[in-house]
C-alpha cells in the first residue's frame, strides 16, 4: 500500500531506559565523564587545527566559537525534552531563550543589578513565563499547539523590536554593560572562563534531561510521545506532564540565555526570531531526536557549521565556482536547509542513528573474523 | 454452492503500535450470500476489514495474503482496490456531513461507468427525495442507507460492511437488514455484525474471531443453534431481539 | 470620520493580503494535513518572478497590460514551484505528518536563502503601474489604490475558490476530503491528485499575494514571506483549517483589528492583540470559527 521512500525509525525508547549489552557496557557510565574532562582541558591545549578552527584551541576566537556551540548544544538538548522525548512540536522555544538573553542584559545594563541577581531573576522569570504560556498553549494539541507557541514567540519578537520603553534597544540590540560584572568574566583574556561556563551549562542540561528521562516521569513523557491515549487510560493527566516538561525546558532555555548573553556580551533581536526555534528543530533532528547525545551533537555541529559556512561561503574555493553554485553555497542557511531535507529523507534518526545503522556492518565484520571464546 | 471463494484470507497478521491484533487469521468468503465475521468487542473484526481494504494505520504492520480471484490485495492502494470491485461500508457510516445527499452520491461516480442511480433509488427512495438535504442532518438510519447506497452505484465483486445496525432503533435495524438481504442476492457480502437476530436472518457462513485468531468457521445457522458454543465464543446467548 | 474609513479600507487591504496567503494554506492543511512552512516561499517566488518578468520578459512590463502579464507570470511561477514541492518533497512522505512539517521547515530556510543568494538580501523597488501609486477618494478618505487592488483581487479569488469548490468535481473531492480523507479514498478516488491541486491553488494565491504585496509596499525582499506567513498561520487557525470562508472572516477580523489598534494604540499593540485573539479563539473554540477540529 505504501510506496514510501524511507522507513520511519521505530518509536525510540530513551537510552536511559534501555539496558546496554555491548562489550563496553561496563565502561559506558564513565564515557560522558571522560568527555567532560577532555572538554574542560581543551583550553589548555595549543593544538592547531587549520581549516577546522581559525586559531589554536586556546585562542579567544576559537574558545568563543566553542562556547557558543556548547550553549546551543545545551539548548538543543533542552528542546529535545519537548520534541524528541515528549513529542511536542513547539515553534516558540526561542522565546524563553530570548527572555534569558534580554532579561539578563536589561537587568544588568538598564537596572544596574549585579550578575547573580540578574541571572536568578531572569531564570525564575523565564520559568514562570514558560509555565504561564504553557498552561494556555497546552490546551491545544498538534498543529494548533505549534501555531500558538509560534504566535507567543512572535509577541516576544515584536516587543523586542518595537523597543517599548527604550529597554531593549530595538533593531540594533543591546550591548551588555560589563562594568558591573565580576572581572573573571570580562575581557578577551577571560574568554576561557566563559567557555567553562558554557560547558557547565551544557553539563547541567544533559544531566537534568538524563535524570528526568530515566525517571518515572520520563517514562510517562515517552508514552505521551508514542500514544497519548494510552497515558490517559492509565489514569494520568497528559496535560500536567506536558506542562512540567514545557516549564522545565523553558527554564533551561532561559538559563542558556543568561550564559549566551555573557558569551556574546549583549543581546540582539535575532534571538527572538522564529528562525532560531527552527534551527533548534534542525539541530535536534539532525542529531537524533530522543537520544542522549544526538541533540547535543546536533547543536554543536549546527552552530559550528553556521559559522564556518559563512566563512566558507565567502572563501576563494566557493567564489571560483560557477555563479549558480557559488551564490547558493555562500548562504549557510541554504546549505543547512538542504542538508536538513536530505537528513529527513535518508537519515531520519539523525547522527545518533548512525551507530545503529552501522551496527549490521560492524556485526558482519566481527563475524568474518575468527571467533574468540 | 459455487466452489471458488470470492475472497481468501491466508495467515493475516496485523500489529498496531506494537500490539498484536490479529495473528494468523485465515478464512474464505463464499462467492454468494453473506459471510458474517463474529466475535467479542475489540477482538479485531474491524481491523480485519480495514486490513483487507488497505486502511491499516501507518504505525501498523500487515502480513499475510489476501486474494480476490488471482490478485493479491495487500500492498495495493485502497482506491485501486475499491475500483477493482471492493465496496466498503465503514463502521459509523462516514457520510460527508457538510455535503448534500446528492453530492455524497455523486462523489462515488466514476468516469467510464454509468452510475446505477435507478438501482440505488429503487432500493432507497428516500435518497432520491432528500437529494438536496445536508447529509449531516439525516437520521442514523438514513445515513446508513446513504452509506450503502453510494457503494451500490458501482459494480462490486464483494461488499465489506461493518456493523451497519449499530446504534439504530429496532425498526430501522429491520429495514437495514431487509436491504442487505436484497443486496446480497446479487453481490457477496462480508459482514461484521453484533446483532444476532440480523445474523440469523442474513448470514450463511460464519467466521468467529477470538483472541486475534479464527476460533470457528462454518454454517452460521448451525452456530446460532448451539447455545453453549455461541455463548463461549461470543459471550452472549442467542437471545432473539424482536 | 475619514480616518476611520481610511483605516477600515487599509485594514481590509491587509486582510486581503492575509486571505490570499491563508486560503491556500488552509486548504492544504485541511485536506492533506501538511503544515506548509514553505508557503512563504511561494509568496517570495511570486514577488520575484513578477519583478523579474516586468524587467525581462517580452510582452511584460511595469505598467499597463504588460504588468498584468508580469503578474500572471508570477502567479504561474508560484503554482509551478508549489506543484514541484508537492510532488518531489511532500508526496513521498505521505501521511508522515511530522516529517512533512520538517521538510517544509528545511525548505523554507533553504528557499529563502536561495532567493537571497540570487537577488541579494536588500529590498528592491517593485515595478508598479502609475495608477497604483495614486489614491482614490472614498467617502472623504484618500485610500491608496494598491490597497483597493488587493481587496478586489481577494474578493475575486474568494469568489473563484468558492465557485470551484461548489461546482466542480475536484472541488467536491476537496470538500469531502477535508472532512474525511480516508473515506474519499474508500470511494475509489485517488486523493493525492487533489493534494497536488490544492498545493497549486495555494501556491498561485500566495504568489498573487506576493506580487500585489510588492505593489502595495513598493519593495520586494527575501524575508517578506516569513513575517506575513506567521499572520497567515494565525488567520488559518482562527478561521478554521480547511475552510476558505473561515479564512476570509478571520482575515477581515485580523486585518481590521491590527490596523485600528496599531493606529489608536501604539504601533505594535495591534499585532499583540491579534495574538491575543488567537489565544482566546483557541481556548474557547479550538477548531476555529468554521473549521474541522484541529487534531494532532
Amino acid at each position: 500500500m505504501t510506496n514510501s521512500v524511507v522507513e520511519a525509525p521505530p518509536a525510540q525508547v530513551p537510552d536511559e531506559l534501555t539496558p546496554g549489552h555491548s562489550r563496553w557496557h561496563g565502561l559506558r557510565p564513565y564515557a560522558p565523564l571522560a568527555a567532560l574532562v577532555v572538554a574542560a582541558i581543551v583550553p589548555y591545549s595549543t593544538l592547531n587545527l587549520p581549516g577546522v578552527f581559525e586559531g589554536p584551541l586556546n585562542s579567544p576566537g576559537t574558545l568563543q566559537l566553542l562556547a557558543v556551540c556548547l550553549v546551543f548544544g545545551g539548548l538543543a538538548a533542552g528542546y529535545d525534552l519537548l520534541f524528541g522525548r515528549t513529542g511536542m512540536l513547539s515553534f516558540g522555544h526561542a522565546l524563553y531563550f530570548a527572555a534569558g538573553v534580554y532579561g539578563t542584559d536589561v537587568l544588568i545594563t538598564r537596572a544596574g543589578l549585579p550578575l547573580w541577581q540578574a541571572a536568578l531573576l531572569t531564570v525564575t522569570g523565564g520559568t514562570i513565563l514558560a509555565a504561564l504560556l504553557g498552561a494556555v498553549a497546552l490546551r491545544t494539541v498538534g498543529i494548533a499547539f505549534a501555531m500558538v507557541t509560534l504566535a507567543f514567540a512572535q509577541v516576544g519578537a515584536i516587543l523586542v523590536a518595537r523597543d517599548f520603553g527604550g529597554l531593549t534597544g530595538g533593531e540594533e540590540g543591546l550591548p551588555l554593560d560589563v562594568a558591573g560584572l565580576p572581572s573573571a568574566l570580562v575581557g578577551v583574556a577571560n574568554t576561557v572562563n566563559l567557555y567553562w561556563l558554557a560547558l557547565a551549562y551544557l553539563a547541567l542540561v544533559v544531566f537534568v534531561v538524563h535524570r528526568v528521562s530515566g525517571s518515572p516521569t520520563g517514562r510517562v513523557l515517552a508514552g505521551l510521545r508514542d500514544d497519548e491515549r494510552r497515558i490517559g487510560v492509565l489514569g494520568l493527566d497528559p496535560y500536567r506532564f506536558k506542562l512540567v516538561a514545557f516549564t522545565l525546558a523553558g527554564g533551561l532555555a532561559s538559563a542558556g540565555g543568561v550564559v549566551y548573553c555573557l558569551v556574546v556580551s549583549g543581546a540582539s533581536p535575532h534571538v527572538t526570531s522564529s528562525e532560531l526555534t527552527l534551527s533548534l528543530l534542525v539541530m535536534v533532528v539532525l542529531g537524533g531526536p530522543g537520544t542522549r547525545w544526538g541533540p547535543v551533537l546536533g547543536g554543536i555541529l549546527y552552530m559550528y557549521l553556521d559559522h564556518r559556512l559563512t566563512a566558507f561561503g565567502t572563501s576563494d574555493v566557493v567564489n571560483s565556482l560557477p555563479a549558480f553554485l557559488s551564490h547558493p553555497l555562500s548562504q549557510p542557511l541554504f546549505v543547512l536547509g538542504t542538508v536538513f531535507i536530505l537528513a529527513v529523507y535518508f537519515f531520519p534518526g539523525g547522527l545518533a542513528s548512525l551507530r545503529s545503522r552501522l551496527h549490521p556492518l560492524l556485526v558482519a565484520l566481527r563475524r568474518s573474523r575468527p571467533s574468540r571464546s | 454452492m459455487s466452489a471458488e471463494p470470492v475472497l481468501s484470507v491466508e495467515n493475516l497478521s496485523v500489529r498496531i503500535a506494537g500490539l498484536h491484533i490479529l495473528q494468523g487469521v485465515s478464512f474464505e468468503v463464499a462467492s454468494a450470500g453473506v459471510t458474517v465475521l463474529l466475535g467479542r468487542n475489540g477482538v479485531g473484526k474491524t481491523t480485519t476489514l480495514r486490513a483487507i481494504v488497505g486502511l491499516t494505520p501507518r504505525n501498523g504492520e500487515v502480513r499475510g495474503t489476501v486474494r480476490m480471484g488471482a490478485r493479491s490485495l495487500l500492498a495495493r492502494p485502497t482506491h485501486r482496490l475499491v475500483r477493482d470491485g471492493l465496496g466498503y461500508v465503514p463502521e459509523d457510516r462516514c457520510v460527508f456531513a457538510g455535503l448534500t445527499v446528492a453530492e455524497n452520491l455523486r462523489l462515488a461516480e466514476r468516469r467510464g461507468t454509468a452510475p446505477a442511480y435507478d438501482k440505488v433509488f429503487a432500493l432507497f427512495p428516500e435518497l432520491d427525495r432528500r437529494g438536496r438535504q445536508r447529509a449531516g442532518s439525516l437520521s442514523g438510519g438514513q445515513q446508513q442507507m446513504l452509506a450503502i447506497g453510494r457503494v451500490l452505484l458501482n459494480d462490486n465483486r464483494l461488499l465489506l460492511v461493518d456493523e451497519p445496525t449499530k446504534g439504530l432503533a429496532p425498526k430501522v435495524v429491520t429495514e437495514v437488514a431487509e436491504v442487505l438481504e436484497r443486496v446480497a442476492e446479487s453481490v457477496p457480502v462480508l459482514l461484521v455484525e453484533q446483532n444476532l437476530a440480523v445474523v440469523r436472518r442474513l448470514a450463511h457462513d460464519a467466521v468467529v474471531l477470538s483472541a486475534g485468531r479464527v476460533a470457528w468457521t462454518g454454517n452460521a445457522q448451525d452456530l446460532l443453534l448451539e447455545t453453549a458454543l455461541t455463548k463461549s465464543l461470543l459471550g452472549v446467548g442467542s437471545e432473539v431481539k424482536a | 470620520m475619514s480616518t476611520v474609513i481610511l483605516l477600515a479600507l487599509t485594514g481590509l487591504g491587509l486582510a486581503a493580503l492575509y486571505f490570499l496567503v491563508a486560503s491556500g494554506l488552509s486548504l492544504v492543511f485541511g485536506l492533506a494535513d501538511v503544515l506548509n512552512f514553505a508557503h512563504g516561499l511561494f509568496l517570495g517566488v511570486g514577488a520575484y518572478a513578477t519583478w523579474w518578468a516586468a524587467g525581462n520578459l517580452p510582452g511584460a512590463g511595469p505598467s499597463g497590460f504588460g504588468f498584468v502579464v508580469a503578474v500572471a507570470f508570477g502567479v504561474l511561477a508560484g503554482a509551478v514551484v508549489a506543484v514541484l514541492v508537492e510532488l518531489v518533497l511532500i508526496r513521498p512522505l505521505y501521511s508522515r505528518t511530522i516529517e512533512q512539517v520538517l521538510v517544509t521547515v528545511g525548505l523554507s530556510l533553504a528557499g529563502v536563502a536561495l532567493l537571497q543568494a540570487t537577488w541579494g538580501a536588500d529590498a528592491r523597488p517593485f515595478p508598479r503601474p502609475a495608477w497604483t501609486r495614486e489614491v482614490t477618494s472614498v467617502l472623504g478618505a484618500n485610500v491608496p489604490n494598491a490597497g483597493l487592488l488587493l481587496i478586489i483581487a481577494a474578493v475575486l479569488v474568494l469568489g473563484g475558490l468558492l465557485a470551484f469548490l461548489r461546482f466542480t468535481r475536484y472541488g467536491l473531492i476537496i470538500r469531502a476530503g477535508v472532512e474525511n480523507r480516508e473515506m474519499v479514498t474508500a470511494l475509489g478516488i485517488d486523493v493525492r491528485k487533489a493534494f497536488t491541486l490544492v498545493f497549486a491553488i495555494g501556491g498561485a494565491a500566495a504568489a498573487l499575494a506576493g506580487a500585489l504585496g510588492g505593489v502595495y509596499f513598493g519593495t520586494v525582499s527575501p524575508g517578506q514571506g516569513g513575517s506575513l506567513l506567521i499572520f497567515a498561520f494565525i488567520v488559518v487557525v482562527i478561521g478554521g483549517m480547511g475552510s476558505v470562508v473561515g479564512s476570509a472572516y478571520a482575515a477581515v477580523a485580523v486585518g481590521l483589528l491590527q490596523q485600528f489598534v496599531n493606529y489608536y494604540g501604539t504601533s505594535g499593540l495591534g499585532d499583540l492583540c491579534v495574538v491575543g485573539l488567537l489565544a482566546v479563539v483557541l481556548l474557547l473554540r479550538p477548531q476555529g470559527l468554521a473549521g474541522k477540529v484541529a487534531h494532532a
